[in-house]
């Protein structure tokens, strides 16, 4: 990084071939990425998929094992972590104890020895709203105060990539949903490439324009927010990103537009344009909002398709809408988002309905159907819940 | 504030459980309260009186009566001020020597071989196994080691790295040598502790924020070690600049290396001049409060211990 000046705008940045093997075990394999310039990327997945693994080796705090690592354009590869244009938003955040909210923000244009740091720095932390505070130390700090000293901290440098790993983890609902505004103003304002890693689908789906799902170290799926949820490839991204109701079986008619699968003895139809797949076994899904709930069987049509009769056996009442729980004979459990157009739920545990939803609205994904992960199949009981509640715990507290 | 007046307001009224739990407080803190009253504050009136005394009129020597002979001051600050200068640099010139010797090793038990838990338990048992062999022992090894016989001198004495008619025991060096040598192990184990519990993504944020391992090690890593760092050049200070044993002519030391110390024993137990050796150890004391004092201030350390 030259001294004395910022960079003038956002990289792009590139991974080619990264692979990063620990003792024990492979965090990343084999990964290709282009970030362009001025983007606002995300990195979404589980614990343990290799998101954190992978915005580590930019900072270059990590060394991969194979692979390279491009910077506009330049090899940064062999370069140390403070050599790289780059900064991070530390999960932890990494205050600096011993120094002042002020001299944190000032740290890193001191060290590039950039006239007016303290200056430069005071316009951060009034950019971030915490101007007033620029003497305190941050034990001083709430959380969420600390958090914006993070970021002060790491854009004053104005980097050419800011990387950002799960740095609203620690806050609460508003003051997440305050934060993730200003980092999207601030980014339009500045106009830096932000890599952003996080496991919340909702954080990534309203701040990036990309998102890459990543999963077991590889990247199951890439696109912009609308794309993975309307179109997710795999059932992996089907269920990260939001829930999915999926089903298996073989296609058994085609048109030129669409393919129709036998699902239990029903003819679901599914438009070419939007499955993966169109000869042999496939897995057929479509989103729990985008089902309607019939009492009466509804007339059989060409624009939607029919699944039914089922029974419903839970219904929950979340505000602006209702989940109900469908169990349809043969097929499974079925999750159906209804709007509180009336009061309250409309049907009752127990009712016989139908479910129908529009053609257009399936998908069809590129998993092979053969072996359904036994992650994905729903499993409510107490005890299963206990169990995920605590492997999830544990991995959490691992990766701390 | 308005918290804190409403608490000792509501606890005035209701009398008896605040009342009984000073009580319980005084009684858990008596015997401290008793020890320290009995061992430290009657030994130091004791000392005061007896630094202030005049001998005895038609005494013999060693028979001093109680007076107030500031006089003793003038005179033991006249004497000895060689000796308690020399205590002091010794004491300062051990410290940081000791400082340098412990900081790597203390970083490397606390920080590079975390991931390695069995080195460094075995690494600290190492610092500490010194311990189990007695003080004096082993300052009176080192003093054969470097006894003018000793392989050491004789193979220096070879190599005309030492004249011929030099040796090292009854130096200044084998003096501060020796206080360095036994007083490592009290310099690294604070440093350790604190290293040991130094936050690592501290030093990944510096490295991320442009900051090469050097920079990071002087504005990241000193600083937050800084609590060890004062406890332990403090463990090895106070103790060293009152040390007799290293600078004794009997261990490592000489007529010329005399610190205060043996000045305050030969005072006691052979001059038997009780009011001089006692006006002596009240001004070890007052120095090392002073600069102490002044180190714990100077270096910003309150809010971080």
């Amino acid at each position: 990084m030259s001294r004395g000046a910022f960079a003038d705008r956002g990289a792009d940045l590139e991974l080619v071939g990264i692979q990063k093997r620990f003792p024990g075990f492979t965090a990343i394999e084999h990964l290709d990425l282009v970030i362009p310039a001025g983007s606002f990327f995300a990195l979404l997945g589980p614990s343990g998929c290799g998101k954190t693994t992978t915005l580590r080796l930019v900072a270059g705090l990590e060394d991969p094992t194979g692979g390279r690592i491009l910077i506009g354009g330049a090899d940064v590869t062999a370069q140390k972590a403070y050599q790289r244009p780059v900064n991070t938003v530390f999960q932890s955040y990494a205050l600096f104890p011993h120094m002042t909210v002020l001299e944190n923000v000032a740290f890193g244009l001191r060290r590039r020895k950039i006239p007016d740091a303290l200056g430069k720095a005071t316009e951060a932390l009034r950019l971030v709203e915490l101007g007033h505070l620029a003497a305190r130390k941050p034990v001083q700090l709430s959380g969420g105060q600390q958090q914006r000293v993070a970021l002060a901290r790491a854009i004053v440098n104005r980097p050419a990539l800011l990387l950002l790993d799960e740095p609203l983890g620690a806050l609460d609902l508003k003051l997440r949903r305050q934060m993730q505004l200003e980092l999207k103003t601030i980014q339009e304002e500045v106009g830096l490439t932000f890599l952003h890693v996080t496991h919340d689908q909702e954080e990534a789906m309203t701040m990036a324009d990309t998102i890459a799902v990543m999963n077991k170290g590889r990247i199951e799926q890439l696109g912009a927010p609308e794309q993975l949820y309307e179109l997710p490839k795999t059932a992996f991204v089907a269920n990260f990103l939001g829930q999915s109701n999926l089903f298996t079986g073989p296609v058994v008619g085609e048109t030129s537009t669409a393919i129709t699968v036998d699902i239990a003895g029903r003819s679901i139809v599914v438009p070419k344009t939007r499955s993966h797949r169109h000869a042999g076994d496939v897995t057929i899904g479509v989103r729990p909002e985008k089902l309607t709930l019939h009492r009466d069987k509804p007339v059989p049509g060409s624009g939607h398709n029919v699944m039914g009769p089922g029974r419903v056996t839970d219904v929950s009442f979340t505000g602006v809408s209702t989940q109900y729980l469908v169990r349809v004979p043969g097929v499974g459990i079925l999750i159906v988002f209804a709007q509180n157009r009336s009061f309250g739920p409309v049907e009752g545990e127990g009712d016989e309905v139908w479910v129908t939803w529009n053609v257009e609205h399936g998908f069809g994904l590129d998993d092979d159907p053969v072996a359904p992960d036994p992650r994905f199949v729903a499993d409510t009981t107490t005890k299963s819940i206990a169990a995920q509640r605590r492997a999830a715990l544990v991995t959490e507290l691992e990766e701390a | 504030m308005a918290f804190a007046a409403f608490a000792s307001t509501a606890a005035a009224p209701t009398d008896a459980p605040p009342r009984r739990r000073s009580r319980v407080a005084l009684l858990l803190l008596l015997p401290g309260i008793l020890y320290l009253v009995l061992f430290f504050l009657a030994p130091l009136v004791s000392l005061i009186l007896t630094s202030l005394q005049a001998p005895s009129e038609f005494g013999d020597i060693g028979m001093y009566s109680y007076a107030f002979r500031w006089e003793n001051y003038v005179e033991v600050i006249a004497q000895y001020w060689p000796h308690i200068l020399r205590s002091f640099g010794y004491a300062l010139i051990a410290t940081v020597l000791a400082l340098l010797f412990s900081y790597p090793l203390a970083y490397f038990i606390g920080v590079t071989a975390r991931r390695w838990p069995l080195l460094q338990s075995l690494m600290l048992v190492l610092v500490i196994a010194p311990f189990f062999i007695s003080f004096l022992l082993r300052t009176l090894a080192w003093k054969q080691l470097l006894s003018d016989e000793s392989f050491l001198v004789t193979s220096l004495k070879a190599v005309s790295l030492l004249a011929p008619d030099a040796h090292l025991t009854g130096t200044a060096f084998s003096v501060i040598f020796g206080l360095t040598y036994n007083f490592i192990p009290f310099m690294t184990l604070p440093l350790y502790t604190t290293l040991e519990r130094l936050d690592l993504r501290y030093l990944e944020a510096g490295n991320d924020l442009y900051a090469s391992r050097f920079h990071t090690f002087r504005t990241v890593t000193i600083p937050l070690s800084m609590p060890g760092i004062v406890a332990g050049t403090l463990l090895t200070f106070i103790p060293a600049a009152g040390d007799y044993i290293n600078a004794s002519r009997d261990f490592l030391g000489g007529a010329d290396t005399q610190m205060i110390g043996n000045v305050i024993e030969a005072n006691f137990l052979v001059l038997l001049n009780y009011p001089a050796a006692a006006s002596l150890s009240i001004i070890l004391m007052t120095v090392i409060l002073v600069v102490v004092g002044v180190y714990v201030k100077r270096s910003g350390t309150e809010e971080l211990l």
